[in-house]
């Protein structure tokens, strides 16, 4: 039953940070929600890797392998950001009412977005989805700047448009199950019968879903919301935003995958996966804005990820989900990095940003390990992701899709470090007139950076027993079918 | 009930229904003025409630007639309402006068996507299905790329949004042909996330208007790869 408890903390920590008690107490609330939130998820994520699924009401709360890793991922980025949160807000001096009402928004956000892995049904994922754009939108108009304000809009227009065409998605899967005799409209259930289910009626709800939901992953070319939103974003936000929104759409898709056999789903998968990888990888090349750099490195790993499904079992399954787990927790940190930066030189711009190593040493390391990390430079998480679905390509023997998916995640390391290396080592500006500048960043803030390398840095050398055997069982989730 | 001049006639009726459905999507492109789309989008969830209604006779379902009532409350009660209120004024008395392409235009294309939806629908129509779902299933399709057509033309906000939830309510169109049994708490349950994200959008409506001064969100487009100066 505790797995009912995961979603309810960040729901009562909503209405408590709304209490106005001083302007500690809603950070505090976050803070210690976040943390319990972690706490109960890891202990949820045990329990699954040692009796394969966890389920308070069957058929509607359940958590299996994917789940659980994307539950983890979640709560984990939920409770750094929180911590952030506390450093990053408490640095622009926002009166409190706007304070409460960023803690109100942030903890709803993070409730939509641990309900996800934890619905079993997928109508009521497809709301839980809704539920982490909507209340994720006024967080990103949170400045109330033209900018932001601007991509607040474009971000809900294109997330409803999608909403819409993803509902039509799982009306056409639930008309499937029953066509194949029903059973629980739940994620298990409809695997239990997937050889039994029309398949023409389960890949129109494929594609619609890819399609629908895909514009929440950031897939090319559904992705010019992306780089607005998550470059307006609060950056303990962007981290959410970018580090495990995009992910749990991502997810929904995968599931809608695993519904169907590989040969039916890999064109599609890799196609659209590469076309994701490509377009961002040279985007990259030319941002201006180190925040928008970030973001189309998301369009990229969400393309990866894609791909690496498609390769197919056994290895393509379980680095897909080591990737998606690398990539969240290395984008949170990049967005970390980002925010530091942010505070420390007040501008956004890639240009105005050089020797950020000699003005503040912090952001600019961070900013260096970020770049590094994401780009997939050993020893990182990243890198020994997209090792693994380097390896399962050339098992499965898709040489040429395996050599484009290298060929452009190289263009995108020398993008990203190109732009990072002049912001971190150039040389400083003669008359620096930084308009917001913090030269010392807030202790929350370090703290963070430092908690939150710790994960990328450690899984890129070595992985704990219990991740092995969870991520293990997520492959078996998402693998899509064998033929019969 | 069980005559069968009654069913061919519940199913006559779903038709005509489906028919103005269809008609009312292509007015929602073709019409300029806001408030007309605010009246034109009313009339569409009425037919959506009617149709619900219709189905819920046809297989004897009272869940359809649940979601039919929910559907009238929330969309053609409360979403006008919340609109109204977070944009008095001026905005729903304004005519349009930049839309993307001109209207002929946009009504030809809205014709091709429609006949589109017709081919894309009948493969899926012949794994075999109640019949209401030969109505619904082309029409609910063709709504959602039609009400796509309609979001990508505006530039206005309250008729860009009423092209979105146009698109929601012919997914529903669609669903409940295909997919009558689907849970009720389910279905309620979306309608409830379609009313949080019209206050959302009224919120941020009001936000851009405010910070702004103008609810051409056409005219939002400053964030670009290409430099600004």
């Amino acid at each position: 039953m505790s797995l009912i408890l995961v979603p309810l903390i960040p729901l009562a920590a909503v209405l408590i940070s709304l209490v106005p008690l001083g302007k500690r107490f809603a950070p505090a609330v976050t803070l210690v929600a976040g943390i319990a939130t972690f706490v109960l998820a890891l202990r949820e994520s045990l329990r699954v890797v040692s009796d394969h699924q966890v389920s308070a009401i069957a058929g509607w709360v359940e958590l299996d392998g994917m789940g659980a890793t994307l539950l983890l991922l979640n709560a984990f980025v939920g409770a750094t950001a929180a911590l952030y949160s506390w450093g990053y807000i408490g640095a622009h001096g926002y009166e409190a009412r706007r304070v409460r009402s960023y803690y109100a928004h942030f903890n709803l956000f993070v409730f939509s977005l641990v309900l996800v892995p934890v619905l079993a049904q997928p109508a009521f994922v497809w709301i839980a989805i809704e539920f982490t754009s909507l209340f994720s939108v006024l967080l990103v108009a949170f400045d109330n700047t033209h900018a932001a304000l601007e991509a607040a809009w474009k971000y809900i227009a294109l997330m409803f448009a999608g909403a819409a065409i993803a509902l039509l998605g799982f009306f056409i899967l639930f008309w499937a199950q029953q066509g194949a005799g029903g059973g629980h409209y739940s994620w298990g259930g409809l695997r239990a019968i997937a050889q039994q289910m029309p398949t023409v009626l389960v890949m129109a709800a494929f594609l619609l879903v890819m399609v629908g939901l895909g514009v929440k992953v950031g897939f090319v070319p559904m992705h010019t919301w992306l780089p607005d939103a998550h470059s307006q974003a609060p950056s303990p936000v962007c981290a959410l935003l970018s580090g495990v929104k995009t992910t749990n759409s991502l997810y929904v898709i995968l599931r809608m995958g695993s519904l169907l056999p590989l040969a039916t789903v890999q064109p599609w998968m890799e196609v659209v996966g590469l076309i994701s990888v490509a377009v961002a990888s040279f985007l990259l090349l030319q941002v201006r804005d180190y925040k928008r750099l970030f973001a189309f490195s998301t369009v990229e790993h969400m393309g990866i990820i894609f791909v690496a499904v498609g390769l197919g079992a056994p290895g393509g399954g379980y680095g897909a989900m080591l990737q998606m787990v690398s990539h969240s927790l290395t984008k949170s940190f990049c967005f970390f990095a980002a925010g530091a930066a942010l505070l420390v030189v007040g501008t956004r711009e890639i240009a105005s940003v050089r020797g950020l190593i000699r003005t503040s040493p912090v952001a600019g390391a961070a900013l260096l390990f970020g770049a590094l990390a994401i780009g997939g430079a050993p020893p990182f998480a990243v890198f020994l992701s997209e090792f693994f679905i380097f390896r399962a390509g050339v098992a499965q023997q898709h040489y040429f899709v395996t050599a484009l998916l290298v060929i452009f995640i190289i263009v995108a390391f020398f993008g990203i470090l190109l732009h990072v290396n002049r912001m971190v080592f150039g040389r400083p500006a003669e008359n620096p007139a930084p308009a917001r500048a913090h030269a010392v960043l807030p202790r929350t803030c370090v703290l963070t950076l430092i908690l939150a390398a710790i994960p990328v840095l450690v899984l890129g050398v070595y992985q704990p027993r219990w991740l092995h055997a969870l991520l293990t069982l997520a492959a078996s989730n998402l693998n899509p079918l064998a033929p019969p | 009930m069980t005559d069968p001049n009654v069913i061919v006639w519940l199913h006559n009726l779903n038709a005509l229904v489906g028919g103005l459905f269809l008609l009312v999507s292509f007015g929602i492109v073709g019409t300029r003025q806001v408030q007309g789309c605010l009246r034109l989008f009313v009339a569409l969830s009425v037919l959506l409630a009617l149709s619900a209604f219709l189905l819920s006779a046809l297989y004897r379902d009272w869940h359809l007639g649940v979601i039919g009532v929910v559907d009238i409350g929330t969309k053609a009660i409360v979403i006008p309402w919340v609109l109204r209120r977070a944009l008095r004024g001026e905005v729903f008395t304004r005519r349009e006068v930049t839309q993307a392409l001109n209207i002929p235009t946009a009504l030809l294309i809205a014709m091709v996507l429609a006949i589109a939806a017709y081919f894309v629908a009948k493969p899926l129509l012949a794994v075999g299905c109640e019949l209401a779902a030969g109505v619904n299933l082309p029409i609910g399709l063709a709504g959602l790329l039609i009400g796509g057509l309609t979001a990508a033309l505006r530039r206005e906000a309250v008729p860009l949004f009423l092209g979105l939830l146009a698109m929601e309510n012919s997914a529903f169109f669609a669903g409940i042909g295909i997919a009558p049994e689907m849970p009720l708490i389910a279905e309620v349950a979306i309608a409830f996330d379609v009313l949080i994200l019209v206050f959302v959008v009224g919120v941020l409506t009001r936000t851009v208007h405010e910070h702004i001064g103008t609810t051409e969100v056409g005219e939002l487009t400053a964030l670009r790869e290409e430099p600004r100066r």
